[in-house]
């Protein structure tokens, strides 16, 4: 997703001189193509995030389009109060990339897992908040987001490979794509694990279970319209995220019924516990958490008898 | 650009320009009853000397210029004499001043940009001014501008750790647009900074991190305009001028005494500080 990304970048640098890439010591094997090509355009700022944000505030106060780029927990929550003061308050096209959304940097620790990013960010209006599921939705929604005039927040991916069935790249602000229809119940997933959610769909499917799977990559702003028509149709409704489940698609989607009165029970899936013990790699740790296709599949399974049962 | 070229008024002339701008600060704070007149009085000089002493090219009538010079007042809280400065230069109606922090007004109590003209940063969490500064002088250099970019700095923010991100920055971005002044009031909010966290030796911490580092009185107001045109006039790095002042300068009673860091005035503190500031002929 990353690779994809800094890639469409550089063809949209290549058609305006105001794009420029900022890093904070994280660009290495994934910045290159832009930094050879646009060497004035691209500033290494050493290890210091907070910087990084100011003076990506100053450059967009004087007409620039900064991309700050770093690891998902150092791109957000180190320098997260200049965020708020700087491209927040200021309502400046700063374009905050965070790479490694969830458990992506997995076996590197707890202290590289973000799961609270997108929460963080959700909770300020005045910021564009964009996870993408897969590569083609990541490329789309850059090209779709790059020139708003406030400051967007792009949760990225570094898997170049996967992509969700059905959704073709799709990315529309204020949207969210069904990418699978079934009645028995609604999965949300937002963010690089939808392929579990999908692959968990698709295994029910054989047990004559049918799943509809709605990805919400356009957090903020909220896809109301559509997550009212989907919610509306089902009892109850899955969400699925490598996130906290308090602040991110979970609560947006509990958000979505409450305000509307709708009837659907959620079921959030995510993470429930502090972070910490145990480690290991992202599909362990997604496991671990309830996100694996199978955890997943059991979740929905169970939540489809609950509900027959209600 | 279309500001006329400024004349530069005399150092007498600007001394009582520093008065008003105190007087201006004063009565804001005492009439809002809240603000900082401490950190505000110990700034008047330095910023007279960039607004009215030919030092910044800016043009009130056109505050969007893109050639215009940026001035970030990093230590937000000193944001009284920056207004006075912003209106007795024309920005807005001096008559404004007194709606300091009152309900509706555009002045509140620390600077937010796009509520009055002249303001170029929202400060007031501090250590963040510095590096909104490198950003506007990065984009001047890549924009081919020549405009300069000036950013005041009190002692206690430099305890920030952000500060010396932007610090490191600064000089191996090679910035000569860009200015530091430190304003040295050498207190805090809950005291000296010496006995708080020390800065010393301030001078040798920012040439270590490579800046052109003056040091002068930063009431001395020849010293303060003769620095701020040296610091314009050098290439190959960032300069930092060091001032050394004195926390309530220009009332006696408020003077060195931090109980005025964020203490307003009363009436009769008002009339005597004041009469302490009055123009001299």
């Amino acid at each position: 997703m990353r690779a994809t990304f800094i890639k469409a970048l550089a063809e949209i640098a290549e058609r305006d001189e105001r794009v420029m890439l900022l890093t904070a010591d994280l660009g290495y094997t994934v910045l290159e193509e832009f930094a050879g090509r646009f060497p004035s355009r691209f500033f290494n700022v050493g290890v210091a995030e907070q910087n990084m944000l100011g003076v990506a505030t100053g450059l967009a106060e004087s007409g620039f389009i900064p991309f700050v780029y770093s690891i998902a927990t150092f791109a957000t929550l180190r320098p997260y109060e200049f965020i708020r003061n700087g491209p927040i308050l200021h309502q400046l096209p700063v374009r905050i990339v965070g790479v490694g959304g969830g458990f992506e940097y997995g076996t590197a620790g707890p202290t590289h897992h973000a799961v609270e990013d997108v929460g963080v960010l959700r909770l300020q209006p005045g910021i564009t908040v964009i996870a993408p599921a897969d590569y083609n939705q990541a490329r789309t929604a850059l090209e779709t987001t790059w020139e708003l005039d406030g400051p967007v927040y792009y949760r990225l991916g570094k898997d170049e490979q996967r992509l969700v069935p059905g959704l073709d790249g799709a990315f529309s602000l204020g949207r969210a794509q069904l990418v699978r229809d079934g009645d028995a119940l609604l999965i949300v997933v937002m963010g690089s694990v939808a392929p579990e959610a999908v692959a968990a769909a698709e295994e029910l499917s054989v047990d004559g279970i049918e799943c509809a799977v709605l990805v919400v990559a356009s957090v903020s702003p909220v896809p109301e319209e559509d997550l009212i028509e989907q919610l509306s149709r089902f009892r109850t409704v899955l969400t699925v995220e490598a996130h906290f489940v308090t602040g991110g698609v979970g609560s947006l989607v509990a958000e979505v019924a409450a305000d509307n009165g709708l009837g659907c029970r959620v079921v959030r899936n995510g993470v429930k516990v502090p972070l910490g013990a145990p480690g290991g790699s992202e599909a362990y740790l997604l496991d671990h958490h309830g996100l694996s296709r199978g955890k997943l599949r059991e979740a929905a399974r169970l939540a489809v008898l609950q509900t027959a049962s209600i | 650009m279309t500001a006329a070229v400024a004349i530069t008024p005399s150092v007498e002339s600007l001394q009582n320009t520093a008065r008003t701008l105190r007087r201006h600060a004063l009565r804001m704070i005492a009439e809002a009853k809240s603000g900082h007149p401490g950190g505000s009085l110990s700034s008047a000089e330095i910023v007279t000397a960039l607004y009215f002493g030919g030092i910044l090219r800016h043009d009130p009538a056109n505050p969007e210029d893109p050639d215009r010079d940026r001035f970030i007042l990093s230590k937000g809280h000193g944001v009284p004499i920056l207004y006075a400065a912003l209106a007795e230069s024309g920005y807005f109606p001096v008559e404004e001043l007194m709606t300091l922090r009152q309900v509706d007004s555009r002045l509140q109590g620390h600077p937010v940009l796009g509520t009055v003209p002249g303001i170029e940063a929202s400060t007031g969490s501090l250590g963040q001014g510095l590096s909104i500064g490198i950003g506007h002088a990065v984009a001047g250099r890549l924009d081919g501008k020549q405009f300069h970019t000036f950013v005041v700095l009190g002692d206690g923010e430099c305890q920030e750790g952000q500060v010396w991100e932007a610090a490191m920055a600064a000089p191996n971005f090679e910035l000569d647009t860009l200015t530091a002044i430190v304003d040295s009031n050498r207190y805090q909010l809950d005291g000296a900074v010496e006995d708080i966290m020390s800065l010393a030796p301030i001078v040798d911490k920012f040439a270590a991190f490579g800046w052109n580092v003056l040091e002068i009185d930063g009431h001395d107001m020849g010293a303060v305009v003769a620095a701020l045109s040296q610091a314009r006039a050098h290439r190959g790095q960032p300069t930092c001028i060091i001032a050394h002042t004195v926390k309530g300068k220009g009332v006696t009673f408020m003077e060195n005494d931090n109980e005025f860091h964020g203490k307003a005035p009363n009436k009769d503190q008002l009339e005597v500080a004041l009469s302490q500031l009055a123009p001299v002929t």
